[in-house]
């Protein structure tokens, strides 16, 4: 559809049709500056950045909201529960800065777009099913190995933690993997 | 001495605001960085954009640079940070299961709010997917947790692991970000 728009500098093929907008950063630069707040995270606070504990305190506070005994019940629940207040949750707020922060760039940059990213092959009712099934998968991922992304492969190998590192190559594996088998969810 | 919540306790308004704060420098970044696109995200798996590996290597190393000047400096306590008690399985079959949401979802926890924001339909699916994967957790399986408690091995870092200090091993990152660059400059060539 914007393949016209592919010949900006910095978009090739499979970079999105972000050259609706302003280019990205030069993605060292962008490497740069998230470490920087990566490290500030560390220095002010001695953990660094997270963001599925942001969810699962959302989720803790539908639950209670819904069947409080299932809090009581679980575990998982009952340390996100927070006397009560699950969403005065650390990465939760981390979240929500997150959201303003992407929301202000992307408008800044004339990069807003109402869109459902996919490749041409599929449909927008599959490819929803399918961000919602890779949400699930995700999700379960990271309660498992204590973090996502952001908390072990970011915050975690910065400090040479061992699982962190492991957690990390797993990502790739398995994204390397299984890609051919969704290639046309993407290309 | 940093990190300062070792010398100063936080009221939580003040933890949050800082949250907050952290969270937006956060989000500017991954959306300049382009990660609020899932094709662009995803791309690196054909090979096709390096970026998630370009911006993330580099993030890590940056950090890691900072962590180990400071505290060779003595500005850092270093046994003062966090560090999540490592259990080699967990994170491995979760780092698998990860990928390959990540992979089919377009996005990871973090980037998918920065792609609602950028008004991505697919990211508030995947949010939808990731809150009702974390209650299935909670609800179903919360023994897992108990389980990781029970056996994890503990604080395990490369420097406690192999008695190299952490400055040589950051300069071993250094090098291989280098490595790691121009080869990737040479693949998108």
């Amino acid at each position: 559809m914007m393949s016209t728009s592919m010949t900006m500098a910095g978009s090739r093929e499979g970079s999105g049709r972000s050259a609706l907008g302003r280019p990205y950063w030069n993605p060292y630069v962008a490497g740069v500056f998230l470490g920087l707040v990566l490290l500030a995270a560390y220095l002010i606070t001695g953990r660094g950045l997270g963001a599925t504990a942001g969810f699962a305190a959302v989720a803790t506070w539908i639950t209670g909201l819904v069947a409080p005994a299932a809090v009581q019940s679980s575990v998982v629940h009952m340390k996100y529960w927070h006397d009560g207040a699950p969403l005065l949750n650390w990465t939760l707020f981390l979240l929500l800065g997150a959201f303003v922060g992407a929301a202000a760039s992307a408008w800044q940059s004339g990069r807003f777009r109402i869109d459902i990213e996919r490749g041409p092959q599929i449909g927008d009712g599959q490819r929803l099913a399918l961000a919602f099934v890779g949400g699930f998968i995700a999700a379960w991922g990271a309660k498992l190995a204590k973090g996502c992304t952001s908390g072990q492969a970011l915050t975690g190998s910065s400090i040479l933690n061992a699982g962190s590192l492991v957690f990390l190559v797993a990502v790739f594996v398995a994204g390397f993997g299984l890609a051919q088998l969704v290639r046309k969810e993407w290309l | 001495m940093l990190p300062l919540s070792s010398t100063i306790e936080f009221s939580l308004a003040a933890d949050l605001g800082i949250a907050l704060a952290l969270g937006v420098g956060f989000g500017v970044a991954l959306e300049r960085a382009g990660f609020g696109s899932a094709r662009k995200l995803t791309a690196v798996f054909y090979l096709r954009d390096m970026a998630v590996v370009k911006v993330m290597f580099t993030a890590v190393v940056t950090a890691m640079i900072g962590l180990y000047g400071l505290s060779a400096a003595g500005l850092l306590d270093l046994s003062e940070l966090y560090v999540e008690p490592t259990h080699l399985l967990a994170q491995g079959l979760g780092g698998l299961l990860f990928g390959a949401g990540f992979l089919i979802g377009g996005y990871c926890p973090g980037t998918s709010m920065a792609a609602i924001a950028s008004g991505r339909k697919d990211a508030v699916l995947f949010a939808l997917g990731m809150l009702a994967g974390v209650w299935a957790y909670a609800a179903f399986t919360p023994d897992l947790d108990t389980w990781y408690k029970a056996t994890a091995a503990g604080e395990l870092t490369l420097p406690t692991l192999t008695g190299v200090g952490m400055g040589w091993w950051t300069l071993a990152f250094v090098a291989f970000l280098l490595v790691a660059a121009w080869g990737m400059r040479r693949l998108e060539a």
